[in-house]
């Protein structure tokens, strides 16, 4: 070997053989998945703070914030939970997929730091400035809406430091190649941290092209840039971000389902294919936020806002399927074989990290993905462009979705990382039961107020004098939701922060166990890798969501036709 | 193993239950890639994006000079505290241009239209970006600052509809307001 210190596997190599799954733990990244992570757990806390006052003031009964303080904390919750919470966990987990699974060490400490210097720098400024009352803009801050200088600066210095952090994670694999750390592909996991990290560049790149202008004109020092101009660009950055979700959140699900219930993708070739299906269509998704604008015509619509033909689509009702199929196998291989559905029943649903995968695949699946494709459809945006129905959509694929499934990967990252077994652990069983139930009456609020008509990112719907009693009663759903998913979350960040002071240490031995199936006598693991049909229970549930996909996509089409013509 | 580099040949094709997922989602895929183009032919609903440049002066000055030449009343709003408490009425020739202007805080003039007459509505805003969602049919499109957004707009229905703005435009955002009425 050249360089044998980059193998964690060389004698005196700086880190630790885990006690549980006999891996190896890089001691820098091990340090910086705690900073990052615990950073991102602060700012969800934050962010969820700022929910649970928003959804009390949309709950038109209660009505709690004044209209000045709703905006700016509308404002201060986006910026917390779509950037801050989320860029600082998945750098935790780049940095976690390009070291364990590998059996190498990070790049560079000096780098993370500058990242997580840079990061939190921006963030404090960012957050600072909006509570200080002088970005009151959104999350989207569309021009000419203008906000503080620092507001941008806050949000480029995030951006850059986690471009740094990304650089990191692919100097890392590059070493990690170069010295042959480990022989043969990357696992799916790394694979799939590989393909959000490449749409992080991508996505990056456009807030860099969208910030840095706005920021310089919010100096005085250039000219407006164009409105029109300023929403293709932002969107660039806005609706790709979220993607960056997407990969990591189904990395997640493989990392979460294998270690729960020992799944594999039942094919790796298909699995990989749709990370790559990812990173080439992805980015067209900017369309979906123009879908009404003045400006852009209907063939640029069509193409884009499809993802040309829907090929990332495409790629998440494969995942939607492999992981189920994969775990499906992995309970037949164990002995649970009756039936279609004897399987699910004997699925480890007290294991929280079980628990909060299988909900974030089925509230991102079934909720989020019909709800996104249907709306982003060029002619039925105009029954949903900027109603509730939008944030109805996106509060159960990236809540729901990823911050359900990053929550149940806490569940043994804590333990695995932080060397602590959580304190309150029924507690912890119950969590992500909670939080997804609270966030999918949220969103059911949201949609059926949106589709009545109700907008989003607005204080008050009396002063307009057109929405009835039904609109009411879906903000309350929404306001109970929010209170229920609001607890999840309180929960989850106190036992999290708990553990660290107060839970037992269990170094030098195997975390205590959440619950996994076991083998039933006489199964044989493996023994289904070459049946290709003994996936029946994972076949009639993604025919069922196909079904139900198009019920809804249709209904869509049905309600547009109810409106009057329009060119 | 997920977690673990993979040592063995992985590259084979889809199977079994795979293979006939795939081939449903492909078959879906197609079929909703097929619906837009469909409906931009054969639907009667559709955001073209038909736009030209404006500047917000000459905007207001074609909204003043259609306000003036087309007015045939006065709306007076009756919400109480409303921040729009009355506005012309103003009807556009069948067949003809419209002009209506988004503004902190009011969608200004309020139009009369006739039921199954075909107009040219033009959508602008003066200062921030606006949204216009006519409620309660739900139609909602963006207003950019120095774009002229043209809609070519039926009504099909009468009585009164209502212009919220769905677009965050500072404090008044929840009350701006507009109308539209059919007859």
């Amino acid at each position: 070997m050249s360089h044998p210190s980059h193998s964690l596997s060389a004698p005196g190599a700086p880190g630790r053989v885990c006690g549980t799954t006999g891996l190896s733990v890089c001691f820098a990244a091990q340090r910086f998945i705690k900073l990052n992570a615990v950073s991102g757990i602060v700012f969800l806390l934050l962010g969820g703070i700022a929910a649970l006052l928003l959804a009390l003031t949309r709950w038109q009964t209660v009505h709690l914030l004044p209209v000045d303080w709703f905006y700016r904390i509308l404002t201060f919750h986006g910026i917390n939970m779509l950037i801050l919470w989320i860029l600082f966990f998945e750098v935790a987990i780049l940095y976690f997929a390009c070291t364990t699974p590998l059996n190498c060490r990070l790049f560079s400490r000096k780098i993370a730091w500058a990242s997580f210097g840079m990061m939190l720098t921006g963030a404090v400024m960012v957050d600072y400035i909006i509570l200080a009352g002088r970005a009151d803009v959104m999350m989207t801050s569309y021009l000419p809406l203008l906000a503080h200088p620092l507001f941008y600066l806050g949000i480029i210095l995030v951006a850059v430091g986690t471009l740094t952090g990304v650089f990191n994670f692919f100097a890392t694999l590059y070493v990690a190649k170069r010295d042959g750390a480990y022989t043969g592909s990357m696992p799916i996991v790394t694979f799939g941290a590989l393909a959000a990290a490449i749409i992080a560049v991508v996505t990056l790149l456009h807030g860099a092209v969208v910030m840095i202008p706005t920021f310089t004109y919010s100096m005085g020092w250039t000219a407006q840039p164009d409105p029109a101009w300023y929403r293709l660009i932002w969107w660039g950055l806005g609706h790709q971000s979220q993607q960056v979700n997407v990969c990591a959140m189904v990395a997640v699900w493989y990392l979460l389902s294998h270690i729960t219930v020992g799944a594999r993708p039942i094919n790796e070739a298909v699995c990989r294919t749709a990370f790559v299906l990812y990173i080439l269509f992805i980015n067209l998704a900017s369309a979906h936020h123009l879908l009404v604008d003045p400006g852009v015509g209907a063939t640029w619509k069509i193409w884009n806002t499809s993802y040309a033909m829907y090929l990332a689509v495409l790629a998440s009702m494969i995942h939607g399927f492999t992981v189920p199929a994969g775990v499906e196998l992995a309970m037949r291989e164990k002995g649970y074989t009756n039936g279609i559905f004897g399987w699910v029943t004997a699925l480890p649903w007290r294991n929280p990290a079980f628990s909060g995968t299988a909900l974030s695949l089925v509230i991102f699946g079934f909720l989020g993905g019909i709800t996104g494709v249907t709306l982003g459809t060029q002619q039925i945006n105009i029954i949903a462009h900027n109603t509730l129905r939008i944030p109805g959509h996106f509060h159960v694929t990236v809540v729901g979705g990823t911050t359900l499934a990053f929550m149940a990967l806490a569940y043994y990252v804590i333990p695995l990382i932080f060397q602590r077994d959580f304190i309150f652990r029924g507690v912890a069983r119950v969590q992500p039961w909670l939080f997804g139930i609270g966030i999918t009456m949220v969103a059911f609020g949201m949609s059926f107020a949106g589709s009545m008509g109700v907008p989003r990112r607005s204080w008050d719907i009396d002063a307009q004098g057109v929405y009835g009693p039904a609109a009411h009663l879906w903000l309350g759903v929404l306001g109970m939701g929010g209170i229920l998913a609001f607890t999840g979350l309180l929960i989850f960040a106190l036992l999290c922060v708990g553990t660290l002071f107060f839970g037992a240490k269990i170094e030098g031995r195997a975390m205590a166990d959440w619950g996994t199936p076991p083998a039933l006598a006489g199964s044989q693991p493996g023994s289904l890798a070459h049946d290709h049909y003994a996936t029946k229970g994972t076949i009639v549930l993604t025919l069922a969501f196909l079904a139900c996909f198009a019920v809804y996509y249709f209904a869509n089409w049905k309600a547009l036709a109810d409106v009057w013509p329009v060119r | 193993m997920s977690l673990r580099p993979l040592t063995t040949p992985w590259f084979h094709g889809p199977a079994g239950h795979e293979k006939i997922w795939l081939g449903c989602a492909i078959l879906w895929c197609f079929v909703m890639s097929l619906m837009m183009p469909y409906w931009h032919f054969r639907g009667k609903q559709n955001s073209t994006g038909e736009a030209y440049t404006v500047k917000p002066a000459d905007f207001f000055a074609r909204t003043e000079k259609f306000v003036a030449s087309n007015r045939v009343g006065t709306f007076k709003n009756p919400i109480a505290n409303a921040l729009m408490t009355e506005l012309p009425i103003v009807e556009p020739p069948a067949g003809g241009d419209a002009y209506l202007m988004g503004r902190m805080w009011q969608w200004y003039p309020a139009l009369r239209l006739r039921k199954g007459e075909t107009y040219r509505l033009h959508l602008s805003s003066l200062d921030l970006q606006h949204g216009f969602s006519l409620q309660p049919l739900n139609m909602n499109f963006q207003v950019l600052p120095g774009y002229d957004h043209v809609l070519t707009l039926t009504p099909t229905s009468t009585g009164e509809f209502t212009i919220v703005c769905n677009e965050f435009c500072g404090a008044g955002h929840h009350a701006m307001t507009g109308k539209i009425f059919v007859e």
